[in-house]
C-alpha cells in the first residue's frame, strides 16, 4: 500500500481483571484497519466492547495481546495523532465555550491572543458563534456536543475517534449533528473511527460498517463497504434503495447478536 | 408570594418577638413579671446599649479586632487546607498514612485547644487566630481533597487526549475542580473563622466582641450580653453577604439549583 494505514489493530485482545480475581475478556483477536481518509463505523450490541476497542486505538487502554499501529508505527502511550469525542459530557465546566475550544490550541503552546480568534472561527463553523461566552451548563446537550466537536477539530488531529458521540441526543438533533459532522469531515477527510449502536446512523455516515459480536470475548464478525455516493445528506440517504438493501443485509447478522447480548444481560440480571 | 409581602411578614416576626419581649419583661401578668429584667433585660435597654457603643465609638475597636482575627484565621486555614488537601489527594500513600491522625484531630472538639493556644501564643490576637485556623483548615481540607478526588473521569481523559501534560492537567482540571469545592464551603468556613475568633476572645482576651460579651456577663449586665449578641449577628450577616457576592462572581460557571437545564 502506498499510503500508510491510519489505525491498524492486529489480533488485539482486551481483558480486565475483575474485583473477584477472575479475568474478563472484553474483546478477542480484533483485526481492524482504517485507511487514511476513511470513515469506519463500528456497530454492535450493548456491552460488546466497541468503546473498549476505541480506547485501545486512543491509547487510553493497553491491549492484553496483539498490536496497535498508528501510521505504521507501534502506539506507545496516548495516541497523539488522534482527537477523541466522548459519549459523556467532557467539556471543562469552568471554562466558557470559547475557552473550551481555545484550550485545544493553548495546550500545544499557541499564545492565547492567537488561539481565541481561531476558537471563535471554529465556534462559528459549528453554528455557535453567538454562544462564545456561555458556560457548558447554559448550553443544550446538542450545543455542548458542537463545542466538543470544535474543541477536538481545532487541534486538526489526523485521526478522529468518536464514542457514540451523539448517543445522548434526541433523534432530530442526532441527524443534524450527523450532517454537521459530514460537512466538517468532507473538508479534509480525516480517518474516522465511529462507534455507535445505531445501524442506520452507521450506514448513513460511514464508508465501511464493521459489526461486532455480543460480549464477552466479542469479535469482529462482519465488514461491509457502503458505496452510497458522497456528499450525503443523512435525511435523504435513508430513502435510498441501496441504503435499505444494505440495512437489511447487515441487520440480518446484527439481529442475532443483539438477541444474544440481550439474553445475556437479562440472565445476568436474574442471577443478581 | 411577592417579595414585598414576604419582606413584610419577615419584619412582622421580628416586631412580634420584640414587642412580646418588651411587654413580658415590663408589664406584670397576673401580678408576676414573666421575664425578670435581671435575667432577660428588655429590648429598650439592649438597644440603648448598642447605640451607646456606636455613639462613643468603643465598638469599632472590638469589631476591628474580631474582623482581623477572622480574616487571618480564614486566610491561613484556607491556604493550609488547599495545600495539604491537594497534596494528600495526589499522593494516596501520604493520605493513607496520615488518615487516622487527621480523623483523630478532626474528632477533637476544638474549644479544648483554646487554653493551650492561650498558653503558647498569649492573650493577643494570635491565640484566637490559631483556634479559628484549626476550625477552618479541616473544612477546606476535606473539600479540596474531595474536589481533586472526584474530578470526572471523562473530563480528565478529555484533558489527556487534548494533549495536556501533568502540569496542565493540574492547572486546567484539578485546580478549578478543587477550588469549586472549596468555594462551595465558603459560607461554612467563614462562619467557623468567626466562631474561632469569638470563642477564643470569650475564653481569655483584652479586646473583641467575645471579650465585650464576657465582660458584660462578668458584671451581670444582661443588656450588655444581648447587645453583644445582636452586634455579632449583624456582623456575621454582613460578612455572609460579602461571601455571597464573592461566590456569585467566582462560580458563574456552576449551574444553580433553580436552573432547569442542570
Amino acid at each position: 500500500m502506498s499510503t500508510p494505514t491510519a489505525v491498524a489493530l492486529e489480533d488485539a485482545k482486551v481483558a480486565f481483571r475483575l474485583g473477584d480475581g477472575r479475568v474478563y475478556t472484553a474483546v478477542e483477536k480484533a483485526h481492524l484497519a482504517v485507511a487514511q481518509g476513511e470513515f469506519v463505523a463500528i456497530v454492535g450490541p450493548t456491552g460488546c466492547g466497541k468503546s473498549t476497542l476505541l480506547n485501545v486505538a486512543a491509547g487510553l487502554l493497553k491491549p492484553a495481546a496483539g498490536s496497535v499501529r498508528i501510521f505504521d508505527r507501534p502506539l506507545a502511550g496516548l495516541n497523539r495523532d488522534a482527537g477523541y469525542l466522548f459519549q459523556a459530557d467532557a467539556l471543562f465546566p469552568w471554562k466558557t465555550a470559547l475557552d473550551n475550544v481555545a484550550i485545544g490550541l493553548e495546550v500545544k503552546g499557541t499564545p492565547r491572543a492567537e488561539a481565541l480568534p481561531r476558537a471563535q472561527q471554529w465556534l462559528t463553523s459549528v453554528g455557535l458563534g453567538a454562544f462564545a461566552g456561555r458556560y457548558p451548563h447554559m448550553l443544550s446537550g446538542g450545543q455542548r456536543k458542537r463545542v466538543a466537536l470544535a474543541q477536538v477539530l481545532i487541534r486538526d488531529p489526523k485521526i478522529l475517534l468518536m464514542d457514540e458521540p451523539f448517543g445522548p441526543l434526541d433523534a432530530q438533533t442526532r441527524q443534524v449533528m450527523g450532517n454537521l459532522l459530514l460537512d466538517l469531515w468532507s473538508a479534509d477527510r480525516k480517518a474516522v473511527l465511529f462507534v455507535t449502536h445505531d445501524l442506520e446512523e452507521a450506514i448513513a455516515l460511514a464508508d465501511r460498517v464493521v459489526i461486532m459480536s455480543a460480549g464477552p470475548s466479542s469479535r469482529i464478525i462482519g465488514d461491509w463497504r457502503v458505496s452510497l455516493p458522497r456528499p450525503r445528506d443523512i435525511f435523504e440517504v435513508r430513502l435510498d434503495k441501496e441504503f435499505h438493501e444494505l440495512h437489511r443485509e447487515i441487520w440480518g447478522v446484527l439481529k442475532d447478536e443483539v438477541m444474544k447480548g440481550y439474553a445475556q444481560s437479562t440472565q445476568a440480571a436474574e442471577a443478581v | 408570594m411577592s417579595r414585598p409581602t414576604l419582606f413584610a411578614l419577615q419584619v412582622l416576626v421580628a416586631v412580634v418577638c420584640i414587642v412580646l419581649w418588651q411587654v413580658l419583661s415590663t408589664v406584670p401578668v397576673f401580678g408576676k413579671i414573666l421575664l425578670p429584667p435581671f435575667f432577660f433585660s428588655n429590648p429598650f435597654d439592649v438597644f440603648s446599649q448598642i447605640v451607646k457603643w456606636f455613639a462613643s465609638g468603643v465598638i469599632w475597636k472590638h469589631l476591628g479586632i474580631t474582623l482581623t482575627e477572622s480574616i487571618l484565621a480564614f486566610a491561613i486555614g484556607s491556604l493550609g487546607g488547599v495545600l495539604i488537601g491537594f497534596w494528600f489527594a495526589r499522593q494516596p500513600l501520604v493520605a493513607a498514612v496520615f488518615d487516622p491522625y487527621v480523623k483523630m484531630v478532626n474528632a477533637l472538639p476544638r474549644v479544648v485547644l483554646a487554653p493551650i493556644f492561650a498558653l503558647w501564643l498569649g492573650l493577643g490576637i494570635w491565640s484566637k487566630v490559631a483556634l479559628g485556623v484549626t476550625l477552618v483548615f479541616f473544612i477546606v481540607f476535606f473539600n479540596v481533597y474531595q474536589g481533586v478526588k472526584e474530578v470526572s473521569r471523562t473530563v480528565l481523559d478529555n484533558g489527556r487526549m487534548l494533549g495536556m501534560s501533568e502540569r496542565q492537567l493540574m492547572q486546567h482540571v484539578y485546580w478549578p475542580s478543587a477550588l469549586s469545592w472549596m468555594f462551595s464551603s465558603l459560607h461554612t468556613s467563614v462562619g467557623f473563622a468567626v466562631v474561632g475568633a469569638v470563642v477564643g476572645e470569650y475564653l481569655g482576651s483584652a479586646a473583641g466582641l467575645g471579650y465585650l460579651i464576657q465582660q458584660a456577663e462578668g458584671v451581670f449586665d444582661v443588656a450588655g450580653v444581648f447587645a453583644g449578641m445582636f452586634v455579632l449577628s449583624a456582623f456575621v450577616i454582613l460578612i455572609d453577604f460579602g461571601v455571597t457576592l464573592v461566590e456569585r462572581r467566582l462560580l458563574v460557571w456552576r449551574p444553580t439549583a433553580s436552573d432547569g437545564r442542570g
